[in-house]
């Protein structure tokens, strides 16, 4: 009998627990990209001098459920003209490429659909890769130049850009020495420092390429509104159009887990080896009681009684998350002996909170580099992606592996490491510049100023 | 059980796919057909536990080379391609030729269930220590014993992509 539930035991946690949390997490995201873009809007506002979005809930807090609504019961257009199996496809190959590459993300070190596969950051990699064809064949299938356009820029784009992602990760994944995500977060911990700090310029080089793998400004080419009206989306309305932009931000926030993993350590907390910084564990807390009491002070400036009674609402929810980010740092101080038992709890809860903070650090740093920069010229774009950042990734996976033999043989470990790694990277960056340099040399002579560009879309 | 279901569903949808492939008019739904029987062949890789091969097999022919089959096929005149008669009318010629391989293939897998030691070797199940850490591996063989054809190819490939670039440049 016991054998029995075991076993049973042993299937649901195999099949159902999975099936689950992906139920879970695809039920959960839509709402989650909608406060995404709300945030982007915010912060949009903010950068402009604006307000924002606020007259749906106090400071405009339920736009994204509005909106959604919105979206949902708008008309369903399809061109006359159009492929109609394809653009019924399209989106949803973007969006379930997406989704599909999020299973092998890991929040903290038990939060992962996908456990412990060997091909970990490849999977998510790979998987979120194929929303590409999302992209093209829709574009392709509404028969219209503008999307067509949109399309041709987007594919280019993203075959240009993948391979400088691709080896800044193999820069990183050259210290973790393993593509399995829990043991890429592991080696971070063991060797008590970030890998971007070990390879800056690996870490710049993702963050550029994943800025325009993901078609987000100012490498937004494919719906360059200025050119294109849309790009790939112009014939796209209602929920087919709100099935891209869930699968545009939740690429976003699957290249921030990815960069996050690989080189801003996970779900650890800043420098997670030094017992001297162990205060830091209670920085969660305070920042969650510091936000609720911050809500607490702005009650009385809210018009209308409604718009109050949220906002004591949002600071309770803040004083919730506070308490429950609380316990598991409180109780060792308190009952010492209680420390080895509310271990994983740390783990797992100051994991997800460090792991959230990250990427959403990254993804602020997105929206924050497009209200700032202008669009680039799609053949600047492309001169970028490669003369520039090819070349310097290449020659940084080369130079990091110089400086890792290097450091081996000088018995360089942690922070150490930079001594070796840190001037491999400027080397790395002053050959690219010479090269880049070269290059437009070159190109001057050549064509008299004005470069040629054969990828012109 | 389960293995030979998920088997069976994945050699279904890459056979039929690939009969798509060839059987459309259209030259973007072939594609499409084409990776779907890419994918599928993936899912035959992830099931033998060759995991490596799988996310090989999806970033480098789905990722990479068929995003590059249908930014062409887009540039490309469709609208003529699909009013054109696709293929030669050698469809006799075709058939016989197809079926003499059938029957080949067919007495290959025929002999080796009658006859011991015909047709199909039978090959032993891999360690089971060989499987799991399956980058590794992979890595291992390919940099010890095969280190001088994985040289040889890479060079091949530069070369290809040398000559490439050369006959691609504008003559000045």
């Amino acid at each position: 009998m016991q054998a029995v539930t075991q076993g049973t035991i042993e299937f649901l946690k195999l099949y159902w627990a999975p099936l689950l949390c992906g139920v879970v997490i695809v039920a959960f995201l839509p709402l989650i990209v909608g406060y995404v873009v709300l945030v982007e809007r915010k912060l949009m506002a903010d950068m402009q001098a604006r307000l924002g979005p606020m007259r749906v809930g106090p400071h405009g807090l339920l736009q994204p459920i509005a909106d959604a609504v919105k979206l949902l019961i708008k008309e369903d257009i399809i061109p006359e003209d159009a492929d109609k199996l394809v653009f019924w496809l399209a989106p949803v190959l973007s969006v379930g490429a997406a989704l599909l590459s999020l299973a092998g993300i890991a929040i903290g070190p038990a939060f992962q659909i996908a456990k412990d596969i060997n091909i970990g950051i490849l999977f998510v990699v790979g998987v979120s890769a194929m929303g590409i064809f999302g992209i093209v064949l829709g574009g392709w299938a509404s028969n219209s130049h503008y999307s067509l356009m949109g399309a041709l820029r987007s594919a280019a784009q993203l075959v240009s850009y993948e391979t400088a992602a691709g080896m800044a990760l193999v820069s990183g994944l050259l210290f973790a020495g393993t593509l399995n995500i829990t043991s890429i977060v592991e080696a971070q911990r063991q060797q008590g420092i970030w890998f971007g700090l070990l390879a800056p310029v690996a870490f710049f080089t993702y963050l550029v390429a994943s800025i325009a793998e993901t078609n987000r400004a100012p490498f937004d080419l494919p719906e360059a509104e200025s050119e294109l009206v849309a790009g790939y989306m112009t014939e796209f309305s209602g929920f087919r159009w709100s099935l891209y932009f869930l699968a545009e931000y939740t690429n976003m926030i699957v290249v921030a887990s990815v960069a996050t993993t690989l080189f801003l350590g996970g779900w650890l907390r800043p420098f997670p080896r030094t017992q001297w910084l162990n205060f830091l564990d209670f920085l969660p807390p305070l920042l969650m009681v510091a936000i609720g009491l911050y809500c607490l002070v702005r009650v009385p400036k809210q018009p209308a009684r409604v718009q109050q009674f949220f906002m004591v609402a949002v600071a309770g929810l803040c004083f919730f998350l506070a308490l429950v980010l609380a316990v598991p740092v409180l109780v060792p101080v308190v009952n010492p002996s209680l420390a080895a038992g509310v271990k994983p709890l740390y783990e797992g809860i100051h994991g997800s909170f460090w792991f959230l903070f990250k990427v959403s650090a990254y993804l602020y740093f997105f929206m924050w580099l497009r209200f700032t920069l202008p669009r680039y010229r799609f053949d600047q774009l492309m001169r970028l992606g490669w003369h520039f950042l090819i070349p310097l990734s290449i020659i940084n996976v080369l130079v990091i592996g110089i400086a890792m033999i290097v450091g081996t043989y000088l018995h360089l470990e942690g922070w150490w490491l930079l001594l070796a790694t840190l001037p491999a990277s400027i080397i790395a960056l002053l050959i690219a510049l010479f090269i880049l340099a070269a290059e437009q040399k070159s190109g001057q002579q050549q064509a008299g100023g004005a470069a040629s560009d054969s990828y012109a879309g | 059980m389960l293995d030979k279901v998920i088997f069976y569903f994945f050699a279904g949808i890459a056979v039929a796919s690939a009969v798509l492939t060839v059987t459309r008019r259209n030259a973007v739904h072939s594609a499409i057909f084409l990776i779907t029987a890419l994918l599928a062949t993936a899912g035959i890789f992830l099931q033998l536990r060759a995991e490596f091969l799988f996310i090989v097999q999806i970033i480098l022919y789905v990722g990479g080379i068929m995003v590059l089959f249908v930014f062409v096929i887009m540039l490309v005149n469709l609208d003529v391609a699909v009013r054109q008669i696709q293929f030669a009318r050698q469809k006799w010629v075709a058939l016989v030729i197809s079926l003499a391989l059938a029957a080949q293939v067919g007495l290959m897998f025929w002999s080796s269930g009658r006859m011991p030691g015909q047709g199909l070797p039978v090959l032993a199940a891999a360690p089971a220590d060989k499987l799991p850490p399956n980058s590794e591996e992979v890595a291992k063989s390919l940099f010890s014993s095969y280190l001088l054809p994985f040289e040889i190819a890479s060079v091949l490939l530069l070369v290809a992509m040398v000559g490439a670039v050369v006959m691609a440049k504008k003559r000045t």
